[in-house]
């Protein structure tokens, strides 16, 4: 940190710190929802007993991360004011909308539904208990849109004018942010990375589970089994489709925010055609002078433009023309005047790790369902390093969710408003630094006392596995007083 | 009717909500040592609960929401201006939020206690800050031409304010003593019917002598009137918790509290957060707020949406109806 009484450099490690934490539980959890949704609906299609156990067995796991997600998304909608309150000030009348558009239709739908599917085994109707976790999904989809188009918003500003008299922005056409070009791409990447993260959650715990004891005779694995057998069909599709929509963004941001595209591959000079993907560089820190690079010849000019001899622009190139645009004054408090260029190891790694740790998450995924086929126990050190294996997939998945945050957003700085309006100028102005650094401390002390809570409470449940099957009630609405006596289904 | 001004009664009304329902909630959590004898009563108390808080603190995200996009300035003056009240409420909501979830995740006595202490001091906290906060968004704290709030966190703590936190404080007591009363079965319920009758004499008294101040500093004849009919509410609620009416007491403090905060609400008007440095650096409805395009966007979103919310989470509170009583806690795990 280079000033310890910059209540910006502060306010920037708050929001990393905080914002990175919540998103480790919004994938997973957007994710589980549908997946529980399923193993729920499975089971009352089939009666077979295995699918309710793991409906209960995951909705366990589900309910741990959520309550987590829950609270550590409070402090997201109320930091914008206490931290930003001069970038609230300025998009207020854009960014707040979606924002409480959000609460008012994702996140009542969410709390309710979830709370009658938690506390409604013996209440509800089997399949209005089941619709219920539907209901829940479709909150966290619709939560999801929301805010996705306004985090769009930031990378590529539309249907909106700057008043010069007030100094904001003023919103002149929602449809256009609700449609924003980046939040087409962003929208379906993010719900099928959360896809591919429940996915993995799921077949890494059952695979887990499957082969932690080789020799025993278990006689739950044929239902570890079949759960990992769905969890992989969910990964295949949805590891595909994170890939192309990956892509689809790619050309995107290259067209509306190419200087993001060239400090993703710290690609320094224009390069006219056949631009080469760099996979590994050893080099400087600012990434200038690489040592050795490992680099796959015109794969940059294909992700970029959609063609194998597109022209890609470098950062020097890019550095003049912002220049240009945006004048020099822009960035100035925390960058040098007039650079437009963000940081540079940050960016390139984050880039590298977000497609390599998803990839090979997805891999071992596959890899141990291959490995465990019809009934099969590897031996030897395969089997042994197998179980670790296993749960390192989500790990990995989970780790690349948070790379494609940091680089998405490390990349726009300069700027918190692509072309609009810089970081800096998006502080708080009243805020003094000891309060920043305070909350700072508080929270990530909470959070990662909470995290070592929550890890623990993980493990005692997957070594547990699931719980033996116990018929549920099959309530009508109208209840009867008959099991009125009769201890709850559920309770704190 | 102008945008504004309908916005203005929509932030009003989803504090309103947030106020009584969340504020049973609170006083639930604050009388968990002082109503339950041991663990069973304990959980009968979180569970009456269970199903609905969170729904309840959703009201709390929807009014910040609508607050940052109907009145940008408002939000980013109000919650940089008191940004250690609002971190220490944060605070306390997630080790609240997270203690409901995970208290009963393991059979050890140690590890409940520790997590019903956080369900107190996640409790007591905001109960006790909500109040300070209105109260001197009411009273009017230092505010700049800039709209940046000049005071400090001690700014925040003068007797006007400190007395409006002991009201919110001791009115959610006697609130969550009486859903508690409501909600359950046994000797849990007589107790906490009777402690509903001591604290709501003292938080009557509390809220008289603050809503008399507050129509000295801010009053007009309508938020005399609100004041007398929420003091109505309140002594006629105390009045069935005395002759045993659970239900009427109930919505006794539920009226008093939601409308001692309308009232709140209609002495602020036209001004959202007045400056007492001056009164022209006051925030108002008008220079506060967002354009009129996306104040009638949001209108639109707000009559769809608030109606279909209302309605499920009432049916929610139906579904879950029934008394709860030791004999209905299962096991712990």
């Amino acid at each position: 940190m280079a000033d310890v009484d910059s209540v910006l450099e502060l306010a920037r490690w708050q929001f990393g710190i905080v914002t990175v934490y919540h998103f480790l539980f919004v994938p997973l959890t957007v994710g589980l929802t549908m997946l529980v949704a399923v193993l729920e609906t499975i089971w009352l299609r089939t009666k077979n007993p295995e699918w309710l156990r793991l409906t209960k067995f995951f909705a366990k796991l589900f309910l741990i991360n959520f309550a987590l997600g829950v609270v550590t998304g409070i402090v997201q909608e109320f930091q914008f004011g206490m931290t930003w309150s001069d970038y609230s000030r300025f998009v207020g009348d854009v960014f707040g909308a979606p924002l409480a558009i959000e609460a008012l239709l994702a996140f009542f739908l969410e709390s309710t539904f979830l709370g009658l599917w938690i506390f409604g085994w013996d209440k509800l109707p089997r399949a209005l208990h089941n619709a219920c976790m539907w209901i829940v999904h479709l909150g966290t989809l619709a939560s999801s849109w929301f805010i996705l188009a306004a985090n769009s918003w930031m990378q590529h500003p539309v249907g909106y004018t700057f008043n010069e008299i007030t100094g904001r922005a003023e919103l002149t056409d929602f449809w256009a942010v609700m449609v924003n070009k980046v939040q087409l791409g962003t929208f379906p990447h993010v719900i099928l990375a959360a896809y591919l993260t429940s996915a993995a959650f799921m077949l890494g715990i059952l695979g887990w589970l499957y082969m932690r004891r080789p020799g025993e005779n278990n006689a739950d694995r044929p239902m570890h089994r079949r759960g990992m057998v769905l969890a992989a069909w969910v990964m295949l599709f949805s590891g595909v489709g994170v890939a192309v929509s990956g892509d689809i963004q790619g050309k995107i941001m290259t067209e509306v925010q190419p200087m993001k595209m060239a400090a993703a591959e710290a690609l320094w000079e224009t390069s006219d055609s056949c631009a080469p993907f760099s996979i590994l560089t050893i080099g400087t820190r600012d990434g200038k002078h690489e040592k050795w690079a490992l680099e796959v010849p015109c794969v940059l000019s294909f992700v970029a433009t959609g063609t194998f001899d597109g022209k890609v622009e470098g950062i020097y190139d890019l550095q003049e023309r912002y220049r240009e645009t945006y004048g020099s004054t822009p960035g100035a408090t925390y960058y040098s005047p007039g650079d437009y260029t963000p940081n540079i190891p940050v960016t390139y790694w984050t880039f590298r790790w977000m497609m390599g740790l998803g990839a090979v998450g997805s891999l071992i995924g596959l890899a141990v369902l291959w490995l465990t086929r019809k009934g099969r126990t590897p031996s030897g050190w395969v089997g042994r390093a197998l179980p670790a294996l296993a749960i390192s997939a989500p790990v990995m998945v989970l780790l690349g969710n948070s790379m494609g945050w940091i680089f998405t957003e490390m990349g726009r700085q300069p700027w918190v408003v692509f072309g609009v309006l810089t970081t800096a100028q998006g502080v708080s102005p009243g805020v003094a630094p000891w309060e920043v650094w305070m909350s700072l401390i508080g929270f990530t002390l909470l959070y990662a006392v909470l995290a070592v809570i929550e890890v623990g409470l993980l493990m005692k449940y997957v070594k547990k596995g699931p719980d033996p099957f116990v018929e549920p009630p099959s309530p009508t609405l109208r209840g009867s007083d008959s099991d009125a006596d009769e201890p709850m289904n559920f309770a704190y | 009717m102008e945008l504004t001004t309908i916005w203005f009664c929509l932030i009003a009304v989803l504090w309103i909500g947030y106020f009584v329902l969340e504020g049973f909630d609170f006083g639930v959590g604050m009388l968990l040592p002082v109503l339950a004898r041991d663990d069973r009563e304990r959980r009968v108390m979180i569970n009456t609960i269970g199903p609905v808080w969170d729904g309840n603190e959703v009201w709390l995200l929807t009014a910040g929401g609508a607050t940052f996009a109907a009145f940008p300035e408002w939000y980013a003056t109000l919650f940089s201006g008191f940004y250690v009240p609002l971190f220490l409420i944060l605070i306390a909501l997630i080790v609240r939020g997270v203690a409901f979830e995970y208290r009963h995740q393991r059979p050890s006595a140690t590890w409940a206690g520790w997590w019903d202490r956080a369900v107190i001091f996640g409790s007591y906290v905001p109960a006790f800050l909500w109040g300070v906060a209105f109260a001197n968004i009411v009273r009017g704290v230092p505010i700049d031409a800039d709209f940046e709030f000049t005071g400090t966190v001690l700014t925040l703590l003068n007797p006007f304010g400190l007395l409006g936190g002991l009201v919110t404080l001791s009115l959610f007591v006697t609130h969550g003593a009486l859903f508690i009363a409501l909600k359950t079965d046994g000797e849990i319920r007589g107790r906490a019917r009777a402690l509903a009758l001591r604290v709501g004499v003292v938080a009557a008294v509390l809220a008289v002598v603050f809503l008399v101040w507050t129509q000295v500093l801010t009053g007009n004849v309508a938020t005399a009137v609100i004041f007398v009919v929420a003091a109505l509410a309140l002594v006629g609620g105390l009045g069935a918790a005395y002759v045993g009416r659970e239900g009427f007491a109930f919505a006794g403090t539920f009226f008093a509290i939601g409308l001692a905060v309308a009232g709140l609400f209609v002495g602020l008007f036209p001004d959202v957060m007045p400056s007492s440095t001056d009164v022209a650096n006051s925030l108002t409805t008008t220079n506060a707020s967002a354009t009129p395009y996306t104040l009638k966007l949001m209108t639109i979103a707000a009559a769809v949406f608030t109606p279909l919310v209302v309605g499920y989470q009432a049916w929610t509170y139906w579904i879950f109806r029934k008394r709860i009583s030791i004999h209905h806690i299962p096991a712990a795990h």
